[in-house]
């Protein structure tokens, strides 16, 4: 009898040994359900992060002659080591959280993350990172198409997005993705009390579960609806979590808290999406205020980090969680007039938690406008691209998720000096 | 009310109602019913946006409207939560409701948050957002303002006014763009997001436009500190980069690329050029024409290609009048298909003033309405980002439904009273009740998977009497239940 996949899957995988024997699919399935209880925290950062202000190639002269408003003056910076071409790096001052975790070995840079003929538009360039597709970058994400593939039946809380909105990278063919911004508002209301109000979730819930195949955008909202009311009472086990450390009152450290407090709980959440806007700096950037700008960003970046990093070890709850920064570009090399930064290509990626090698991956690029090295673009305007940022989505998803990257890639952007995970 | 033959089969004009208005109350209903159809759309497009009886704001914390929340005085031209409120009301009850629509349109497409804006000062971010010149102490007209006033004429003088509109130039920096580094904030927004759209410029041409508006900044006059005191547009003649500029597409008639070098003087005269090219470049008629489909039509569908080309024309050959933009849209046989009845997801905002309409809003306060709708995933004055909000699905989280259903709960709860007195006639069976209620909420024919459930909500609890105890209940309870149905959701 020829075993179906799906079949196989429902089958348990627990009673075979993995090897070279197997099927190639084997080791795919086993891999998946060993890493069941992994977990992905996606933290974007959005309106184009200035990676040049995040990880500082202090020891570039064209740093500073480029920026001379808004460089970060090398005695300030957070000193974390030279890069395999022999760059001097440093993180930003308000980012000493990271460097804790740097110094642990969990945090690892990928530099110059990008991919050839940078989008500057916010918006393509989000879609091209969020669906992996520089070509059409309308149809599902990345992460959705992870979801689809996962094996049914899907939990509603396979995904919980901090943000209101469904972030593109999350949009999925089939799985119905969690949107809930604040625990406390995620109940159900009634007109009535008692037992009229058992009747009317009853109801709600009766009613969401139809499903009309000739609207489908009606039955994806009555989907949501039903996925919702199935998973309130769950999401409330979150809403008591205190943590073991203190997070900040922002949005940022809030949201992380509820990621880890889910974790936490197991609730089943297997792919998070949190986000900190006010990145695209165009005007008054601030690198090096005390409380304002950029470095308030940091601050918010690497405290919040640190504090979820903290909580998880504390737990023993580290080495199965990883986190996954990405913006959708870095910004000018050179500062503009209004002591900010323009649209730019090239940024830098972030992978942290308890199985990630950390250091300092890939090379920065000089900084010298005549462009000395082949570094940079736009006539040496911008950095150029040196690590696809889909070979590290690669990588997260067939040595984190346990998965088969090509297909939800559509294409193989494996990158063998990518071992950060 | 309809007769029940009609039930579930909705008119062309609760159609027309949802689209170029919130939907109706039942008082407005049965005012169009009495008039023809081709009467009814004129009266909602070709109405003067001057005419001070289109203009409901007097009325604003009077009997018999909704109410809004005043904390120490109601100030909707100084205080951003107070303009919401207005902004609410206006939807709720301007007899000229596409005026609002149009508004809310231009506050997408020129998507400009408050939170950046404030920067200047909360009192004078509110006042760039939505001060009402009749009413600010030295006339500022906030940008709202300036959608409701022209939203309906020419978008190449709407384009003029908000490359002019001081909350604009904060919003993208303009204030810091100065020849000798040009800020290419709103000159690349320009293109991408309120023109042509992305695949028609390059980056060279983003530079060029960031140089072309060099000097468009704003500055404070009056005297300082005192209400004379305002931000305005300020062309600053000594900071624009006076050489030529040239790009990929014409800007001039003759088929020209380049715009000539000027005498700062003259210099704001490029940004005028650049305007009028883009406004009437075929893209942009194009673009234009695809964002009205999406509006007014369906977003569920993709543009009809032969509705983008007459509307494109349209717009060219009006010399980009919206009005007659506009007719043409509601004249369209695309518009007035059955089929795209229900093609459009609801904005939160849709969502909120369509129920307060249909269901019935006195005694209930307009600053109730913000943060449910907040929740649902939109705050007015406060889009995400320049790009507007995302639409279709993207609306439907799971908690954005459940903010959804939690408000239809709000409203019932505090409509209940009147919402028995008004199906009380109805009261003989569940079903006449339900039958009732759809009616009431402009909802197309209810299938039987949703409309058994809700029968079976009516009868749960004992049997069925009509009794005024039940009517209190159930009324509030299946308002509640249609308002959180999925097919409430579309408009």
């Amino acid at each position: 009898m020829k075993v179906t996949r799906r079949q196989f899957v429902k089958g348990g995988v627990t009673a075979f040994t993995v090897s070279f024997a197997a099927p190639a699919f084997l080791s795919d399935i086993a891999r998946a359900q060993g890493a069941s209880r992994r977990n992905l925290v996606v933290l974007y950062l959005s309106g184009g992060n200035d990676a040049l202000s995040t990880l500082i190639p202090y020891g570039d002269s064209f740093y500073y002659s480029r920026r001379p408003a808004i460089a970060v003056p090398a005695a300030n910076v957070l000193q974390i080591g030279t890069d395999s071409s022999g760059k001097m790096l440093g993180l930003h001052p308000r980012l000493t959280g990271l460097r804790q975790i740097f110094n642990q070995g969990k945090l690892a840079l990928i530099q110059r993350t990008g991919y050839t003929n940078s989008s500057r538009s916010h918006f393509l360039g989000t879609d091209i990172w969020s669906t992996a597709n520089l070509v059409n970058s309308t149809g599902t994400g990345w992460l959705g198409r992870y979801l689809d593939a996962l094996p049914d039946p899907v939990d509603p809380l396979v995904a919980w997005s901090t943000v209101r909105e469904l972030p593109h990278a999350l949009k999925s063919r089939e799985v119905s993705v969690a949107a809930i911004p604040s625990v406390a508002g995620y109940s159900f209301l009634s007109p009535n009390v008692g037992a009229e109000a058992g009747y009317s979730r009853a109801t709600m819930a009766t009613m969401a579960s139809h499903v009309p195949v000739d609207r489908p955008h009606l039955a994806f909202v009555n989907a949501t609806s039903k996925a919702a009311l199935a998973t309130i009472d769950r999401v409330a086990s979150v809403g008591t979590y205190t943590g073991t450390v203190a997070y900040a009152n922002n949005g940022l450290a809030q949201a992380l808290k509820a990621v880890a407090g889910s974790i936490a709980r197991g609730i089943g959440t297997k792919v998070f999406w949190v986000q900190l806007g006010g990145f695209d700096t165009h005007a008054a950037q601030n690198t090096n205020a005390a409380n304002a700008g950029y470095a308030n960003l940091m601050g918010s970046v690497g405290d919040g980090l640190l504090a979820f990093y903290n909580d998880m070890r504390n737990q023993g709850l580290l080495n199965d969680t990883l986190v996954l920064q990405f913006s959708e570009f870095g910004r000018r090399i050179s500062e503009n007039g209004s002591q900010g930064t323009d649209h730019g290509a090239a940024g830098v990626m972030m992978a942290m938690g308890g199985g990630v090698q950390g250091g300092l991956y890939g090379t920065a690029a000089s900084l010298d406008p005549n462009n000395v090295d082949g570094t940079l673009e736009n006539n040496g305007g911008d950095v150029k691209y040196e690590t696809d940022f889909r070979s590290v989505y690669a990588r997260v998803l067939d040595n984190w998720l346990g998965t088969n990257s090509v297909p939800i890639l559509g294409g193989d952007y494996r990158k063998s000096s990518l071992t950060f995970i | 009310m309809r007769s029940s033959s009609q039930l579930g089969e909705q008119s062309e004009l609760d159609h027309l109602l949802r689209r170029i208005g919130f939907g109706a109350t039942p008082a407005e209903r049965a005012l169009y019913e009495e008039m023809s159809y081709p009467r009814v759309v004129r009266a909602l497009v070709d109405f003067d946006p001057t005419d001070p009886a289109n203009d409901v704001d007097a009325r604003i914390g009077t009997p018999g409207f909704l109410g809004i929340t005043a904390r120490n005085g109601f100030m909707p031209n100084t205080v951003i939560n107070d303009a919401r409120q207005r902004w609410v009301f206006r939807m709720v009850h301007s007899p000229v409701p596409l005026q609002e629509r149009m508004a809310m349109l231009w506050h997408h497409h020129f998507a400009t948050a408050y939170s950046k804006v404030s920067q200047v000062g909360g009192t004078e971010g509110a006042r760039l957002m939505a001060a009402k010149p009749t009413e600010d102490t030295a006339q500022v007209r906030g940008q709202i303002e300036l959608f409701r006033q022209m939203g309906l004429g020419r978008f190449s003088d709407l384009l003029v006014e908000v490359a002019k509109d001081p909350a604009m130039i904060y919003w993208l920096d303009g204030n810091t763009n100065v020849k000798a580094r040009p800020q290419e904030n709103f000159g690349r927004e320009l293109l991408e997001l309120f023109t042509f759209g992305v695949g028609n410029f390059t980056e060279q041409d983003v530079y060029a436009a960031a140089r072309v508006f060099t000097g468009w900044n704003i500055a404070q006059r009056g005297t300082r500190d005192t209400p004379t005191s305002y931000y305005a547009f300020n062309y600053n003649a000594v900071q624009h980069d006076v050489a030529a500029k040239t790009f990929s597409f014409p800007i001039y008639d003759n088929g020209s690329k380049t715009i000539p070098a000027r005498d700062p003087a003259t210099g704001i005269q490029d940004g005028l050029d650049l305007i009028a090219a883009l406004a009437v470049h075929p893209e942009t008629a194009r673009r234009m024409a695809g964002r009205l489909w999406n509006w007014f039509v369906s977003d569920i569908e993709v543009p009809d290609p032969a509705f983008v080309s007459a509307i494109a024309a349209a717009y060219l050959s009006s010399g980009t009048d919206m009005r007659k933009v506009i007719r043409a849209v509601v004249r369209s046989s695309q518009f007035r298909d059955p089929r795209h009845r229900y093609q459009r997801h609801a904005w939160p905002v849709e969502y909120v003033v369509r129920a307060l309409k249909e269901v019935g809003c006195l005694g209930f306060s307009a600053n109730d309405t913000l943060t449910p709708m907040l929740n649902m995933g939109q705050q007015l004055f406060e889009p995400p980002d320049v790009n507007g909000w995302a639409l279709g699905s993207a609306w439907f989280s799971t908690g954005g439904m459940l903010a959804r259903m939690n408000f239809a709960s709000a409203l019932a709860t505090n409509q209940r009273f009147d919402l028995r007195t008004t199906s009380r006639p109805y009261n003989q069976t569940p079903e006449t009740l339900i039958d009732y209620a759809i009616s009431r909420l402009s909802l197309p024919k209810v299938r039987a998977e949703v409309y058994n459930p809700l029968v079976d909500y009516v009868r749960a609890g004992g049997t069925w009497t009509g009794s005024e105890t039940q009517l209190l209940n159930k009324a509030g309870g299946v308002f509640h239940l249609l308002l959180g149905s999925g097919e409430y959701q579309f408009v």
